[in-house]
């Protein structure tokens, strides 16, 4: 009885820090801990599930990119043919890559996840760069290239 | 790591009150309250207190890290103030799509502004590797020879050009390089496969018949192995495929995680008489390859030993096994043994996206092998790769049409996944390739696109050409995106005599990779870098050398590299443009030989007899239709090289989409 319950502090205590141990192996671990903080399902997910979590944030921002960039057409009309490239590309993350990503990590092939995940910060960086230096979307654009890599590198552990 | 919140039920963090002082994650303060009321032994209470006494502590644990973060959580998204710190990451593994180079923002600097048109876009599609007519393809599946039909089994997507929903697609050919596209083979249509039918592969039994085992994903997202067979033996584009009803024949044994466990090997005969088989599966970061042994494809049973395992390697994928000549290039039925026989382990790394081989042994008493040379031991860093560029989840079959191995290939794209779905396609298969041991070498394999390919050939065009030093050549054949390049080049006597006495050429090559940063192409060398350039613009602004780079040795031996150098394959700033290749075997006399196949945007090398390919996915903006050139070019500081080679044009393989009407014809001849 006494084996068992220490046991279990053992692994409690190693539950408690799960998102700390995860964050650690990936380039942000700040971004990370709060990416995964902020969502209710992060203190009881495991590896897949915090993947889960995290590309889901990657769905948030495409769609809170998307919105952005249909609102700028009437503020910029004179970026209308970098915007046109932008919404394929986030439009893109939204129904190719985050879907594949879902399937791929949910079924136990996370390398097409890591494709789809990566994907999302090829497409964000092209969309920059259709601005030639004079980007509205820098901020938003540095936010998926993070999230990116970030969940990037837990997918790599599922590997 | 193991989840064990089974341990902890969910109350217990969100409501159960404890410690007064204890703040909860949601911010706000729990009342004091009891123990539980319940009688129970004085054991029992003693537990119960310690164990709400550990989760106060595990609480205590979560709070004073969540107190801190809550503020940040909401502003992650907004804006990320700071840029990604010094990786403490240790990305597992190579992979060619290194988030460095991708993001450099062009900020301030005059980039041009590039974007994709439609023209560009339909160029890339090629005239002569097998695809489908749209959609994704990944694996190939299940190759074999039938009745006078070469079959062709391949993961694919009905619905996008990204991976997912996978079924079995179909094709059929007479001689591997004209196809015609049959309907599905297979879908996710049980609950052993709803989840993805997944890599397979064809055993052919001594009575002509046909077993095919496939890795189905179930409705609970399980790995298992099923088997399924023709419905009709006498059909021979074998159309139609019936699932075993007592499906899945295999499931993942203990010790085996239920997504580590797919895509069953051909089977082989052991000295009992009974079929046996290999999977690909991990035990942590240990890759290994599961045997098991069968009198009838239906119930099996599994050895305590492993074919093979190697540490530190990660998942093995889509395992090959299979007998080669020592003496002979002819292919070897896979259940053949002997004194004169080799056996191949190959394994797709899941890490790297590589795929690794090794030569070695194959005890037949015990169903294990080990390699030759444990130092490039299968998946290791070192370990020989069928191809050094783009060129994944690899499969051979041996054709006894021929007498030959066939190796299929899955060729995935290097474009971002927009392009993909704007074209509404994405990946080919490599030409399929005859492999056989090297008898000279004896260490290596070598591979060949098979002789069927040059039916394609068109007209051609001999050249015999001296290279001085530093020059670039442009090869006049017309259009130059559909071609077969066989060359041969000679260093002169004199350069060659002058580079050894030259005490001031420093040893380098320990510690040369064709992928050493920024080197490529550009680099000039004592002796070269010399080669083609292909899909190359007029003023060189996009294109793609495929070359020999000669390195000195300690011992003033010459190393020879070969290598592909996408770098400048494209101004496209979404692509991946990596430098490929690796040391290739040069024999005493004999001279240096490529092949290069040129297929819109992929490109195919082989130097020096097929010891060592490259296949490279390329995507010109403007080196494309009638404006994509060929060029030869060689680096060299001081040595001339003498070119001799040959170009074709190449006919498409006109592969045909599937009609009812194409079937029918088909059946009739």
């Amino acid at each position: 009885m006494k084996l068992i319950v220490m046991v279990m502090t053992m692994m409690m205590i190693s539950e408690g820090s799960m998102i700390d141990q995860t964050c650690k192996q990936t380039p942000d671990f700040k971004l990370c801990v709060s990416l995964l903080n902020s969502d209710p399902r992060g203190s009881s997910a495991d590896t897949s599930g915090l993947a889960l979590i995290l590309i889901d944030k990657i769905k948030v921002l495409a769609t809170k990119t998307l919105t952005e960039i249909n609102g700028l057409y009437k503020k910029r009309p004179e970026l209308k043919q970098a915007l046109d490239q932008c919404s394929r590309r986030y439009k893109t993350i939204l129904n190719a890559d985050v879907p594949e990503a879902i399937e791929a990590i949910s079924k136990g092939v996370p390398k097409f996840g890591e494709d789809g995940v990566m994907d999302a910060g090829v497409e964000a960086s092209a969309c920059e760069e259709g601005f030639q230096g004079k980007s509205p979307l820098t901020s938003l654009t540095k936010s998926m290239q993070n999230i990116s890599s970030v969940t990037r590198a837990v997918v790599r552990m599922l590997l | 790591m193991a989840s064990s919140d089974a341990l902890l039920p969910i109350s217990a963090r969100e409501e159960e009150p404890l410690c007064p002082y204890t703040k909860l994650p949601d911010g706000s303060r729990s009342d004091p309250e009891t123990h539980p009321r319940r009688r129970r032994p004085y054991k029992g209470l003693l537990a119960v207190s310690f164990g709400l006494l550990l989760i106060a502590f595990y609480v205590a644990l979560i709070a004073t890290q969540d107190g801190s973060r809550s503020n940040e959580a909401a502003n992650a998204i907004d804006e990320t103030e700071k840029t990604t710190s010094s990786s403490r990451a240790r990305l597992a593994g190579v992979s060619e799509k290194s988030n460095d180079g991708l993001w450099k923002l062009s900020g301030g600097r005059n980039t041009p502004a590039f974007e994709w048109n439609n023209s560009m876009l339909s160029w890339q599609r090629t005239a002569f590797h097998f695809q489908p007519e749209e959609n994704w393809m990944n694996d190939p599946n299940g190759p074999l020879f039938y009745k006078g039909w070469y079959h062709f089994f391949y993961q694919y997507n009905p619905n996008a050009a990204v991976w997912g929903d996978i079924v079995w697609g179909h094709a059929v050919s007479r001689d591997l390089i004209h196809w015609v596209h049959l309907p599905l083979a297979m879908v996710a249509d049980q609950w052993y496969d709803s989840n993805g039918v997944w890599t397979g592969s064809a055993t052919i039994l001594p009575d002509g018949s046909i077993v095919m085992l496939y890795t189905g994903s179930t409705d609970k997202a399980v790995q298992v192995q099923n088997l399924a067979y023709p419905e009709d033996l006498n059909d021979p584009l074998l159309l139609k495929w019936v699932k075993f009803p007592g499906n899945p024949v295999l499931v993942p044994p203990p010790g085996i995680l239920p997504k580590d466990f797919r895509d069953p090997t051909t089977a082989w005969k052991t000295p009992e008489g009974k079929w046996r088989i290999t999977i690909g599966s991990k035990i942590n970061k240990t890759g290994i390859s599961l045997v098991y042994d069968t009198t009838d494809f239906k119930t099996y049973e599994k050895l305590d030993s492993l074919l093979h395992g190697v540490p530190n390697t990660g998942m093995w994928e889509c395992v090959d096994f299979y007998p080669v000549s020592k003496t002979a290039r002819n292919g070897l039925d896979t259940s053949v043994n002997g004194p004169d026989v080799k056996h191949i382990v190959k394994a797709s790394m899941d890490d790297t996206r590589f795929d690794h081989y090794a030569v070695g042994t194959y005890f037949e008493s015990n169903g294990t092998w080990i390699p030759d040379d444990p130092t490039i031991d299968v998946g290791m860093s070192s370990s020989l790769r069928y191809d050094y560029g783009k060129f994944y989840a690899s499969k051979t079959f041996y054709d006894q049409n021929k007498g030959r191995r066939i190796l299929w290939s899955w060729i995935g794209e290097s474009d971002s996944e927009a392009s993909d779905v704007q074209k509404g396609w994405s990946s080919l298969q490599g030409i399929p390739r005859t492999v056989s041991l090297d008898t000279k070498t004896g260490k290596n394999l070598v591979q060949s696109p098979v002789e069927e390919i040059k039916s394609l050939r068109l007209s051609s065009k001999k050249f015999d050409l001296e290279l001085s030093p530093g020059s670039v050549v442009p090869v006049d054949v017309g259009t130059a995106t559909q071609l077969d390049i066989e060359a041969e080049f000679e260093i002169k006597k004199e350069s060659l005599d002058k580079f050894f006495g030259d005490a001031s050429v420093v040893a380098e090559a320990e510690e040369f990779s064709c992928e050493k940063n920024g080197a490529g192409s550009t680099v000039r060398n004592a002796l070269g870098p010399f080669g083609f350039s292909v899909l190359a613009t007029e003023s060189l602004s996009e294109q793609t050398p495929v070359y020999f780079y000669i390195a000195k040795g300690k011992d003033s031996k010459l190393k020879t590299f070969f290598c592909t150098d996408t770098s400048r394959s494209s101004v496209a700033n979404d692509v991946i443009k990596p430098i490929y290749g690796s040391v290739v075997p040069v024999l005493k006399g004999e001279k240096l030989t490529m092949r290069i196949l040129v297929d819109h945007s992929i490109v195919e090398a082989f130097g020096q007899g097929g010891r060592t390919c490259i296949t490279s996915r390329v995507y010109p903006t403007t080196a494309i239709y009638g404006a994509a050139k060929l060029f030869l070019f060689n680096n060299a500081l001081d040595a001339t090289v003498t070119a001799s080679f040959k170009v074709w044009q190449m006919n498409s393989a006109f592969i045909h989409p599937y009609s009812e009407e194409a079937v029918r014809a088909l059946t009739r001849t």
